[in-house]
């Protein structure tokens, strides 16, 4: 306990006396970014997760071909969750002799549980055709029937009409903008009402064997909706399914996965810059803890009580500084939140405790894993050091020390990369780079040397101290190397994961479908097109058959009854293709594209239909289309890749196979939101073409890819500032040193200008070295992270050297230089005195 | 201070020997040292730079290793102990003044003094250090850091701090050596009488002949071996 006591004492002194600026900066500013990048992407996580499921109405929704049993909105409610019900079935709708075939969706109150329904301000449209659109309060009142866009144009309604919707009477209040849908796409283009669930008995629509999907809607805490999953998912019957958002829509599913990895990626990489500057600002506690760690063994100090008092003095000084960073962190992003609120109109949900427990973990393993070596090589201090100064520790001591150090590195790294895959692969990376640079830095370093005759006069006294202080040397160039390399890989895969973002989803994306564009309706269509400069899209046939055999074998909807999805597939018709092109957002995976021209009967089908229906390559498969029988091999499996909202099919046969089969058309174009009163043009003047808007999707789908690429570069401000830790703790470790050399210099006559040209040289050749070194650790390594854990296509890029190796200069050149300052200003004597 | 054993000698040797390896021959620094010392005497080990004072000093602390003989400290062979052993013993017989203080850079006066007292877990270390150092005749500096000290004050700190443990045996390595004349013959002053106090034994090393003469016995040193 005394230990304790004294260590604590010692603590203390030392922070007054200024003894721990460095190692006390470099673990606050450690801990407090991977605190703010802990808290930081959490919350952007939360709130991604949200937002993106505001297309889906709720958190997750269970979805039944019957009337689903009570006890999940039961648990549901138990968990403390939200719960909200629909039903959705296709149905007539009539206003006097007109009809037509709409989706209605009866629903409860709380609908939708997240997200809003947009309704149209009648009052307020104005001529360019915008409309203003405000939010709905709460759900249809029962007796009335809130439609969309094409209802009204087709039925030619006006707010107050009453409509028949089966044996109901109800009246027109409202027409939808935008509602929150899963299903938004092909399935579900046709048009649209919402009516309140209370009318649905008087409707007398739903009976036994009516197309009904019920839904229940359940939104709340996260760990509370994946208990519910969890309690959810063994209950499922066959007719009974489970969707969150991302199996609805696989785009956002890998936007939000690639945007959770880059952060942890972005987090793993503030934790090397902060082992970095703790190794490095270890290696001056230790130099200059060494005196004193002599003089308590000469006053009569065992290696046992030096042992304890530096353990505890660690463990609290660890505890310490990582609370304050912890602290700062959680400020920090904070402030942050606060400064993005204005960007981001998302309320970011409240971050949960685990960052804070994880940034002093982080902060603790750090220090021990890296100062607790070294620091306990002090109690070995000879104590004759008292006698005879320049008996010191041998480095062979710190060298192992750093083993740990870069042990506890490795462990942190697997856990908070929470994939195994991107934590070894950085773990590799980094301990190969850490050995490849430390054999680089010692042979560079011996050549340069001895190159230093030749050099002219600052340079060569700047190779002669690199040279005389190699082992600090390399060490400082690897570990500003392994910083520099960290923050150039994380800009390089933040480019290529931003740019990908754009190039799949441009603003120009189409957000717009036509579908069911007959024959003698191009002409008229490209006219339309032309007239109304907009650009002409490709229109693509589509022939519609449904799957009878596999290999000449019947197949039945039966024959899937244990796969939903795929029983859903088999009794719905596919849309074949023809085409001699493959997209350029199709990528063949099995087989090969057929040549240009052939008469085979081939056929290509997309990898994900094909696991569902049981195909593969080899497969002969068999449609009916419109009564006749259409067989094809199938010759190559693609990869599509949807993020796109491109047109794309699931069957493609080449041309000249299903010419004679009555086909019709589709396009995808896109048309700026202030030019939509175009679309209603195009819908009046082609009544039968289906026109499907996937403009809100597509919005949100881009305004959150704006979201997490504003987040990712805030993030990696931080990491930066834990950049400058690091050059911060390499400058400060040399220090004493270098005001000892220039009383010397000075005392013997140096000017100031000579000595800051050596200084000069030194550090330009310290932060060449270390630039060198992160380029092309950087390079390697993100060239690794992207191609197999984000699965980027990373481009080389040469520019990476010049930067990696001018920055490294620069940014060694000026702090050193700043650094240096007082050393040369302070008068020699005066320096002498001190030391000696 | 009363010792039980009074007629033994505090410190004795008995053919002390050290050797350093070059890398091409055998470096014999001290050579067959035999001495005693007892207590309540001033012993000045004198001799000029390079004879081996310093690390004669060093192995009768302990703090090295000889290549062959003994030391004996208050009784006991101090190289029949490990290091931590002597650590120990150092803590409860000996006291140190070096020629470059050795004062720990972050600590205040009072808290440098307070040390020793403090690594033998005493209770009233506070108190004590206070006392020792208004002794010195710093008692309105006792918060000061060595930095903020002149050398004079740095080594009546050291000298403070020496004292602190009431050690048997106070060992000073050239405790003048960095200061100017005046201020070392205040040391000197200082160190004797605090000496004469605490009943002290004193070992000096020094190349000073005019301090060595202050103390009861000389033995000088030359080549490694003692010349009387």
């Amino acid at each position: 306990m005394n230990h304790f006591k004294l260590s604590l004492r010692m603590l203390h002194r030392d922070w007054r006396a200024g003894e721990l600026n460095v190692l006390l900066l470099a673990l606050i500013i450690a801990v407090s970014g991977i605190a703010t990048v802990g808290f930081f992407a959490d919350r952007v996580e939360l709130a991604l997760a949200r937002e993106s499921n505001q297309l889906l109405g709720a958190d997750l929704l269970v979805i039944s071909s019957q009337p689903l049993p009570e006890q999940y909105a039961d648990e549901a409610k138990r968990l403390g969750l939200a719960v909200s019900s629909l039903i959705k079935f296709p149905s007539m709708i009539s206003n006097g002799d007109s009809n037509l075939l709409t989706e209605i969706k009866a629903v409860t109150a709380g609908y939708p549980l997240r997200g809003r329904i947009h309704l149209a301000n009648q009052s307020a449209q104005n001529p360019t055709g915008r409309e203003e659109v405000r939010e709905a309060d709460g759900i249809p009142l029962p007796g009335t029937l809130w439609v969309d866009e094409k209802v009204v144009m087709r039925l030619d309604l006006n707010s107050g009409d009453k409509v028949d919707v089966g044996t109901a009477q109800l009246t027109v209040t409202e027409r939808v903008m935008r509602e929150p849908d899963h299903s938004v796409g092909f399935v579900n283009m046709g048009p649209r009402a919402i009516i309140n669930a209370a009318d649905l008995e008087k409707t007398g629509l739903i009976q036994e064997g009516s197309r009904v999907s019920y839904q229940l809607l359940v939104a709340g805490g996260a760990e509370m909706v994946q208990r519910f999953r969890d309690w959810a998912k063994p209950q499922l019957t066959k007719a009974q399914r489970m969707e969150g958002i991302r199996d609805a829509r696989p785009e956002i599913k890998a936007a939000l996965e690639r945007s959770e990895k880059f952060l942890s990626l972005a987090a793993l990489a503030s934790v090397v810059l902060a082992a970095a500057a703790i190794a490095l600002a270890v290696r001056r506690f230790t130099q200059r803890h060494l005196d004193g760690c002599a003089v308590m063994r000469s006053l009569g100090a065992s290696q046992r009580q030096l042992l304890y008092l530096y353990l505890y003095y660690f463990i609290a000084l660890g505890v310490i500084a990582s609370s304050i960073g912890c602290l700062a962190g959680f400020s920090a992003q904070q402030i942050l939140t606060q400064w993005l609120s204005g960007i981001i109109d998302t309320e970011l949900p409240w971050p949960n405790a685990l960052p804070a427990l994880q940034g002093l973990l982080v902060g603790l393993v750090l220090l021990l894993g890296f100062a607790l070596p070294p620091v306990l090589n002090l109690r070995s201090v000879p104590a004759l050091r008292v006698l005879r100064r320049d008996i010191g520790l041998s480095n062979t001591h710190s060298i192992a020390g750093y083993l740990l150090g870069l042990a506890a590195l490795s462990l942190l790294f697997i856990w908070k990369a929470q994939d195994l895959k991107l934590g070894l692969y950085i773990v590799g990376g980094f301990i190969a780079a850490i050995v490849v640079f430390g054999c680089l830095g010692w042979l560079l370093i011996r050549l340069l040397a001895s190159l230093r005759h030749q050099a002219g006069g600052a340079w060569r006294y700047g190779l002669a101290s690199i040279r005389r202080r190699a082992v600090a040397s390399i060490l400082q160039a690897v570990a500003l190397g392994l910083g520099l390399m960290a923050m150039l890989m994380l800009t390089l895969i933040q480019d290529d994961l931003i740019d990908d973002w754009h190039t799949s989803l441009p603003p120009d994306a189409p957000n717009h479908f036509l579908v069911n564009i007959q024959a003698d309706q191009i002409q008229p269509l490209q006219d339309f097109f032309q007239q109304h400069e907009i650009e002409q899209p490709r229109m693509y046939p589509m022939v519609r058959g449904r799957l009878t055999k596999i290999n000449g074998k019947d197949v039945a909807a039966e024959d899937y009854a244990d796969d939903l999805h795929a029983e859903r597939h088999i009794r719905r018709e596919f849309n074949l293709t023809w085409s001699d092109e493959l997209a350029a957002d199709n990528e063949v995976v099995q087989g090969r594209w057929w040549n240009p021209g052939t008469h085979e009967a081939e056929l290509s089908i997309e990898e994900g239909i094909a696991k569902i229906i049981r195909v593969k390559l080899g497969d002969v498969v068999t449609y009916d289309i419109a009564g006749s029988h259409f067989s094809a091999k199938i010759t190559n499996v693609r990869k599509v890749d949807w993020d796109t909202f491109r047109v794309n099919f699931f069957v493609i046969v080449p041309p000249g196979l299903l010419e004679n089969y009555p086909a019709s058309y589709i396009t995808s174009f896109y048309v700026p939101s202030e030019e939509f009163h175009r679309v209603h043009e195009l819908v009046k003047k082609f009544p039968n073409i289906l026109v499907v808007d996937v403009a809100t999707v597509i919005g949100q789908v881009q305004q959150m890819i704006q979201q997490v690429s504003q987040a990712i570069e805030f993030v990696f401000l931080f990491t930066l500032l834990a950049g400058f830790a690091v050059l911060y703790a390499a400058m400060a470790a040399t220090q004493d040193e270098r005001i000892y050399e220039a009383a010397i210099f000075r005392a013997l006559g140096a000017r100031r200008e000579q000595l800051s040209r050596a200084w000069a040289a030194e550090f330009a050749i310290l932060g060449g070295l270390s630039g060198l070194f992160a380029s092309a650790g950087a390079s390697a390594l993100g060239y690794v992270v992207g191609k197999h854990v984000l699965h980027l296509d990373y481009t080389f890029d040469p520019w990476i050297w010049v930067v990696g190796v001018s920055t490294g200069v620069a940014g060694v050149l000026i702090a050193g230089l700043l650094g240096t300052r007082s050393a040369l200003s302070s008068p020699p004597l005066l320096t002498l005195r001190k030391i000696g | 201070m009363s010792d039980s054993r009074v007629n033994q000698p505090i410190l004795w040797t008995q053919a002390l020997s050290k050797q350093v390896n070059t890398g091409e021959q055998q470096l014999a620094i001290l050579q067959n040292i035999e001495l005693q010392v007892n207590p309540g005497e001033a012993v000045a080990i004198i001799g000029a730079s390079g004879s081996g004072k310093s690390t004669l000093l060093g192995l009768l602390a302990g703090l090295d290793l000889p290549t062959t003989g003994k030391v004996h400290l208050d009784g006991v062979d101090i190289f029949a102990l490990d290091e931590d052993s002597r650590a120990a013993l150092r803590g409860r017989v000996l006291g140190f003044v070096f020629q470059s203080f050795q004062l720990l850079p972050a600590l205040t006066a009072i808290e440098n003094v307070m040390l020793p007292l403090e690594l033998a877990a005493t209770g009233d270390a506070g108190p004590t250090a206070r006392r020792l150092l208004e002794r010195v005749g710093l008692g309105k500096r006792l918060h000061h850091y060595p930095k903020q000290l002149s050398g004079g004050e740095q080594q009546r700190v050291a000298i403070a701090r020496a004292f602190a443990t009431a050690p048997k045996l106070l060992l000073a390595d050239e405790p003048t050596g960095n200061l100017d004349s005046a201020t070392g013959v205040q040391i000197i002053e200082l160190m004797f009488e605090l000496n004469r106090e605490h009943g002290t034994t004193l070992v000096l090393v020094t190349h000073d002949e005019a301090l060595s003469r202050r103390c009861s016995r000389q033995i000088r040193l030359a080549d490694g071996k003692l010349v009387q």
